[in-house]
């Protein structure tokens, strides 16, 4: 018998449609990949099964579990199932898990409130529930608190919270986006091994068609609350019937078309042996302040017209190497120079320097200030020209940085609140480029992307690192766009450098373990 | 993606924008009744610069003590004087030096919150805020007696006083919001282009924390009016024949079985643009601030 079956669901939310007559099955023991990109409804098609959906909804239809249809379950009889039959695990890690709470007690509480056994009892559970979950209790105690563990163990900690009582169908909201790729595969695989342990349905949710490709048995494909496409994966991957389908694959391996890259044999950044060192808090009143060191004797080079991608997990140094470069952060040893000029932070960077350089950053929603219009915000680097355009010269420029970017000049009257994050990304490039830079830092710029717009991103840089002689140092976490853009790559690890060279040959013939085992990591779509 | 849950952020715009201002204002109802609240006393307080019923220098003593009636509205102190006239000059003291007080602090506490914010964990930063927290540790009352002691009683005195005990409230407020702000990519972005830190500090810094700076005024200038008050119990306020509710009350102690209108009217006065003044700021603060939007329709 089918485990979950969901017919006709319909969801509104203070009467604007959300979702669209969804139909979906999971069966015991298999598992149902939900892929899309922001805004498809994946999300809430989940929600809707646990009825845990914002206020003003109102969703019809029929969501079987076991025969019985959940939307005429009462609050109270929906408080059984949910945590009971059925577990959820969400995104975030750092956020799931209640900072004041050991693990032991956090999983522990989900056992106590739907079976009525003592704390001792739920306890055993939890430790039982804990070790299948791999972590041992020897290395992890119940009494450790989430501060202590990794992302990646929080992320097991959390979904032990979701199988302690064993339910019979588990949701994964994209359960590995907020992880690093080598931590991502681990949990999978758990998920996999779990679902099949227990004969529990499991519905995985991601806009990542290679983790889902690789892990789920079905799969359905969602744009704007419509199911477009569904099928077993080998069918619909294989197929590809529906056009969404096939866009959606090749923007995830979309590679970026370039003119002949023309490199020049001079290097435009010289990073040599830099270290970062930040103090630690003295270990006791009398002890000396421990060092933590950032990075490592770092040493490269980026020579004009080159894309370099620098790839590397969380916590490695990245983002301290890029604020480094950008004269932002004192580095300890080493000297980093642009075009023969050396950049010294603390003392006072010349503009004639900064000029050379300027950055994206991730979050399309951080990096403006959102009392400022976008022609001012395109502008700000302005500030650092001798003799900044005035008037109507100021005013052409800033359409024609928009322009450049594929906006129009009128958006320069809007605020930034009235932008998607893939024009947000557009405008963040704009305000780069409207100096006309010569290297400009790309700190995952297109992490945050849905992967149409990613690609449409991906596209827009090639271009105008054609068109306007532009290097890029392209920092990511993600090894298949580094791979479809870098011309030449590093591989960081613990602030070190412990790989470079030409894209193709790091990817396909790694050298250094850590390198090997990151390629063999990340999903790959065939 | 996952489901776009709203964040609580406190530079985002909030999603009323549609309707019209008025509706919008309408929703909060404490915004409207301490705005009114107060708007009577300011108007009393301007309408005394032209007009008042009865000159509040003219002595009386033939008709002093009088009950509230329809000439005298309020009634008539000890020598005589119409007490409704006195509460509007009254009103015009309290609320002058809660204005220029609350200036002062807005004054020198907003940059120094912002140079403290701009170079954290400096020594800059840390010997701005301990000289702060010095300031703050002293009682207002005292450091107004300080001051009068030194310099004599007087309304500007006061005015001094209030002011100097509102600079580290404002330094505080601003130093604490600016930190979260340094941490923005945005202000990244603003040093990659070349600004200076105070330029960053008043071109992004400052319009991001003004909500915060003109709810936080909104509750100095009630505490201000409320010091002033206090100051003038005591003497070291406004000195006669300067009407203030604060003396007001002390003249009437004596006499509160034989005319209890003598102190209930500035009592009142007092108690009203206080409550009036606290109320809008914190319908302002939920007006304003997206992150109490659900909690306190």
């Amino acid at each position: 018998m089918t485990l979950l079956r969901i017919t006709n669901l319909t969801l509104e939310i203070n009467d604007s449609p959300i979702l669209h007559n969804i139909d979906l099955q999971v069966e015991a023991g298999s598992i149902l990949g939900i892929i899309g990109e922001s805004g498809s409804g994946k999300s809430l098609t989940a929600f809707s099964i646990l009825r845990l959906l914002p206020q003003g909804s109102v969703s019809s239809g029929v969501v079987e579990l076991d025969g019985e249809n959940l939307l005429e379950k009462s609050e109270a009889q929906m408080c059984e199932v949910r945590g009971d039959e059925i577990g959820m695990i969400f995104q975030e890690p750092m956020t799931a898990l209640n900072p004041v709470h050991t693990i032991g007690d956090q999983v522990a509480e989900t056992v106590q409130i739907h079976r009525h056994v003592s704390r001792r009892q739920a306890r055993k559970i939890a430790a039982e529930t804990l070790e299948r979950v791999e972590l041992p209790n020897r290395e992890f105690p119940l009494g450790r608190y989430p501060h202590e563990l990794s992302g990646g163990q929080r992320q097991r900690v959390v979904i032990a919270m979701a199988i302690a009582l064993q339910p019979r169908l588990l949701i994964a909201d994209e359960p590995t986006t907020a992880l690093d790729v080598t931590t991502q595969a681990q949990i999978l695989t758990l998920l996999k091994k779990l679902a099949l342990e227990d004969n529990m349905g499991l519905i995985l949710i991601s806009h990542d068609l290679a983790v889902v490709a690789d892990t789920a048995d079905h799969i359905m494909i969602m744009r704007q609350g419509v199911v477009l496409d569904s099928g077993s994966s080998t069918d619909v991957f294989q197929n590809m019937k529906h056009p969404y389908t096939r866009q959606l694959f090749e923007a995830s391996v979309h590679v970026p078309r370039r003119v002949e890259s023309n490199i020049d044999s001079v290097p435009l950044l010289k990073v040599q042996g830099v270290s970062r060192d930040y103090a630690v808090a003295r270990e006791s009143f009398f002890a000396k302040p421990g060092k933590f060191r950032a990075v490592d004797d770092v040493s490269f080079e980026l020579y004009r017209g080159e894309n370099l991608g620098l790839v590397g997990e969380s916590g490695c140094g990245k983002s301290t190497l890029t604020r480094a470069i950008l004269g932002l952060e004192e580095c300890q040893q080493g000297s980093i120079s642009i075009d023969g000029e050396p950049v010294l932070a603390g003392t006072k960077i010349p503009r004639s320097l900064r000029r050379k350089m300027q950055v994206v950053f991730q979050d399309p929603y951080g990096s403006f200030n959102p009392r400022h219009k976008v022609g001012r915000l395109v502008a700000e680097p302005f500030h650092l020209l001798d003799t900044p355009p005035q008037g109507a010269d100021k005013a052409t420029a800033i359409a024609d940085a928009l322009r450049s970017v594929g906006l129009v000049p009128t958006d320069a009257e809007k605020y930034i609140h009235e932008f998607s994050g893939g024009q947000r990304q557009r405008i963040a490039i704009a305000r780069a480029l409207i100096i006309r830079p010569k290297l400009i830092i790309l700190d995952e710029a297109v992490s945050a992307l849905d992967v149409s717009i990613r690609a449409q991103i991906l596209d827009l840089l090639a271009g105008l690192s054609d068109k306007f002689q532009l290097s890029y140092l392209f920092i990511s976490h993600d090894l298949s766009v580094v791979r479809s853009v870098a011309d030449r790559v590093l591989v960081m690890k613990s602030g070190k450098i412990i790989e470079q060279g030409d894209t193709a040959q790091v990817f396909n013939s790694p050298c250094h373990p850590y390198t090997q085992g990151l390629v063999a990591a990340t999903p790959v779509l065939s | 993606m996952p489901m776009q849950i709203r964040v609580c952020d406190p530079l985002m715009q909030t999603d009323r924008s549609h309707l019209p201002l008025w509706r919008r204002v309408m929703r909060r109802r404490s915004l409207i009744i301490g705005a009114a609240m107060a708007l009577v006393f300011i108007v009393a307080a301007i309408v005394s610069l032209i007009w008042t019923p009865y000159d509040v220098a003219q002595l009386d003593i033939a008709n002093k003590l009088e009950k509230p009636n329809a000439i005298h509205w309020f009634g008539t102190d000890h020598f005589g004087r119409d007490i409704f006239s006195m509460i509007m000059v009254g009103a015009r003291t309290s609320i002058a030096v809660a204005v220029i007080a609350v200036s002062i602090g807005l004054l020198f506490g907003v940059p120094l919150g912002l140079a403290a914010a701009a170079r954290r964990n400096s020594w800059t930063d840390e010997l701005l805020m301990r000289v702060n927290d010095l300031v703050f540790a002293f009682p207002a009352l005292l450091i107004a007696i300080i001051i009068t002691a030194v310099f004599g009683p007087s309304a500007v005195n006061a005015i001094i006083a209030i002011g100097i005990f509102n600079i580290p409230v404002f330094a505080r407020l601003t130093r604490g919001a600016a930190l979260s702000l340094w941490t923005r990519d945005f202000i990244l972005a603003a040093r990659v282009s070349g600004k200076s830190l105070w330029l960053i500090s008043v071109e992004h810094i400052l319009p991001n924390i003004m909500n915060l700076l003109i709810v936080q005024g909104t509750i100095q200038f009630s505490v201000g009016i409320l010091a002033e008050a206090g100051l003038s119990y005591v003497g070291l306020g406004a000195q006669p024949p300067t009407p203030s509710w604060g003396r007001m009350l002390a003249e009437s102690q004596t006499m509160i079985s034989l005319a209890p209108n003598l102190a209930l009217f500035p009592g009142l006065a007092i108690v009203l643009t206080v409550l009036g003044l606290n109320l809008f700021g914190d319908g302002l603060r939920d007006y304003l601030d997206p992150r109490q939007k659900r909690e306190s329709r």
